[in-house]
């Protein structure tokens, strides 16, 4: 609960309340990556984060 | 009160401890966990820092992240909107990771916090996040000798930001310009490391010793092409060379079709080619790095230079930005890189969050020479040697210097491991192989047996810096290893035509100056300045060595083999000391000789680490 709230002050903050449904489609394809592969392991040369 | 900074999750974390704005200790976490370039949570550092303060966990008034997550989440997002649909398989490896852990990175800090540090504080509460720039500028602005300066930072990425002007005047810095992702001189160096056939965000130093050896003769192309540059300094990529931004690798086939060819293959042999690439990819990032300079000078009337960022350790280009006077005073971050962001971060909060009075050693600088890491009593010392069933003798501090130093002049390689460990990149005398610079097989042996990497690769030298001027076209501090200045004409040999053809480890070796081993093969060297006040057994024993002999520096390079982090315990040493063909190995005051040794401890160190 914190974190939404935390997250949602960030996107009023920085004028980016666009990304909020964005933000949610991301984290379900994201849930739904997890379920199909079963690993995080992520293969970069650069990651970029 | 005291403040942790942290730095985590994508390389080199680390952990910083402050009190009152005073840096108390420092360390990285690969040298806990012998994991180079170790990114996950800095569990062993934080606990050092506590241990070395002493004092308990609900003395923290609050840890720091070095970085905010959901910044970086807004750069990812954003980045994967403005070029889809490419990308896809890049985002569908990195979702999954920030689904299930990087957007919820405040808990798994505190997580992590309490797996370290226990449950008796809440530990959610205590955290606060700086920007990554802004973690940068401060490490660099708020230690340095001065009241007032331009800071420049220079990286890969941080949230969005890749380079950054701020201006520091008493306790306050403030940015003032910015240049955005996926625009980035680190990531333009990254992108041509990755080309050459070197690891991205470890090979880089690689290239900048591998550009001596080549010419320029793609900068050109570089510039017409990859990189516009205008005449402020600031930057824009053609991204359509770049794969970075959305793919897995750095570059592209369109970028391979400019440089004639696809990427070298990790260990295949060097050839003229990467080394021209090399040259050419330094010289573009001297030019940009002088002409930013050029133009913050222009605006805003500093006479002082701060530097930090991952760029900032590329000491060639600091030596070309000295060599411009452009700024009356130059100070860089010894730890620049991402490690120094949670000194940073630390610092912001001390007098940016809770707007403190600024303490200034204008004499140095407040990073006590960045021997911040763990040291070792005697007793210590002793109870590790006897456990690893090493043959020691314990000698007065006279003593070992005498034997230490007349080892160095009878051409012996010696691991020297004393007082506390350095914090950033580079052994400054702390956690060295010293050996004598005059000699002309030195170089070879270092690489050869002892370090065990490239052939290319020079070695630096650490020299008294009250006779630094009679030896380098270079009369300034130089404490971090942070400068590069060629060595004096009177002290050059002159190379026959047939010499200066040759190619590669050849042309390395040959004798170019009294001091072959710490000699490039362009007379550059990447000098340490030793000072008494910071390091006051190092400057006793190159004195010694300087009273014997005449000359006033030893080569020294990091106590570690490839691959390997730098030793941290002398168990680390003595293993390393027995892993590779060290003759001597000096631990506080115990020294021990290899062939006084039981054999059977001897164990195969040359493939031991994975190569970097």
């Amino acid at each position: 609960m914190e974190f939404l709230k935390e997250l949602w002050l960030f996107l009023r903050i920085r004028k980016k309340l666009w990304l909020a449904p964005i933000i949610m489609i991301m984290l379900i394809i994201g849930g739904l990556l997890i379920l199909a592969e079963g690993s995080v392991v992520a293969p970069f040369i650069y990651t970029m984060f | 009160m005291y403040l942790l900074g942290i730095s985590a999750f994508y390389h080199d974390s680390a952990a910083c401890l402050i009190k009152d704005g005073n840096i108390l200790a420092a360390a990285q976490e690969e040298r806990f966990s012998r994991k180079k370039h170790d990114a996950g949570f800095p569990h062993n550092s934080i606990i050092y820092c506590l241990n070395e303060a002493k004092i308990t966990p609900e003395s923290i008034a609050n840890v720091v992240f070095y970085e905010k997550p959901f910044l970086k989440f807004e750069r990812l997002l954003e980045t994967y909107l403005a070029f889809a649909p490419k990308g896809y398989t890049s985002f569908a490896k990195s979702m999954p990771l920030w689904v299930k852990d990087k957007l919820f990175q405040k808990s798994l800090l505190a997580k992590e916090m309490t797996k370290t540090l226990g449950d008796d504080v809440n530990w959610h509460k205590k955290f606060l996040f700086s920007e990554h720039h802004i973690s940068h500028a401060a490490s660099a602005f708020y230690p340095s000798p001065f009241d007032s300066a331009a800071v420049l930072t220079l990286d890969g990425v941080g949230e969005w930001t890749t380079s950054a002007l701020a201006l520091g005047k008493g306790k306050g810095l403030k940015i003032e310009k910015e240049i955005h992702f996926p625009h980035s001189l680190g990531l333009l160096y990254s992108a041509f490391t990755y080309y050459t056939g070197f690891k991205v965000n470890s090979g880089e130093y690689k290239v900048m010793g591998l550009a001596p050896y080549g010419e320029p003769k793609y900068a050109k192309l570089i510039r017409d092409n990859l990189i516009h540059v205008s005449e402020d300094g600031s930057f824009q990529f053609d991204m359509s060379y770049f794969n970075f931004a959305t793919g897995l690798t750095m570059t592209n086939k369109k970028f391979d079709s400019l440089f004639g060819g696809p990427p070298r293959k990790s260990e295949s042999s060097l050839t003229q080619k990467e080394m021209d690439i090399a040259a050419s990819v330094q010289k573009v990032t001297e030019d940009i790095v002088i002409k930013i300079a050029k133009y913050i000078s222009k605006e805003t009337g500093e006479s002082n230079l701060c530097l930090a960022g991952g760029v900032a350790l590329n000491c060639v280009a600091n030596g070309a930005l000295f060599r411009e006077k452009i700024f009356e005073n130059i100070w860089i971050q010894p730890a620049a890189g991402d490690s120094g962001g949670s000194l940073g971060a630390a610092l912001a909060t001390w007098y940016l969050h809770y707007n403190k009075e600024r303490k200034i050693y204008k004499r140095s600088d407040s990073m006590r020479g960045t021997y911040l890491g763990p040291s070792f009593s005697d007793d210590e010392i002793e109870a590790e040697l006897i456990a690893c069933g090493a043959k020691f003798k314990k000698l007065t501090e006279r003593g070992l210097i005498d034997k230490v130093a007349v080892a160095l002049a009878d051409e012996k390689a010696i691991g020297w491991m004393q007082g506390r460990m350095e914090f950033g990149p580079r052994a400054l005398g702390s956690r060295s192989i010293i050996a004598d610079p005059r000699s002309p097989f030195m170089q070879k042996q270092l690489n050869l047996k002892v370090k065990y990497r490239e052939s290319f690769r020079p070695f630096a030298p650490s020299v008294l810096r009250e006779h630094v001027s009679e030896w380098f076209e270079y009369d300034e501090d130089s404490p971090y290893m942070l400068m590069v200045a060629t060595v004096k004409e009177h002290k050059r040999y002159s190379v026959t035509e047939e010499e200066e053809s040759l190619f590669g480890l050849d042309k390395l070796y040959v004798k170019r100056s009294s001091v072959p081993a710490i000699t490039h093969v362009d007379y550059s060297a990447r000098i340490q300045t030793v000072h008494r006040e910071t390091n006051p057994l190092y400057h006793a024993l190159i004195s010694k060595f300087y009273e014997m002999t005449g000359c006033p520096l030893v080569v020294n390079t990091s106590f570690n083999v490839r691959g390997e982090p730098i030793i941290c315990t002398p168990t680390d040493a003595f293993k390393c000391f027995m892993g590779t063909e060290l003759d001597a190995l000096a631990i506080g005051n115990y020294l021990l000789i290899k062939e006084d040794q039981n054999i059977t401890l001897k164990e195969n160190y040359e493939n031991r680490y994975e190569l970097d």
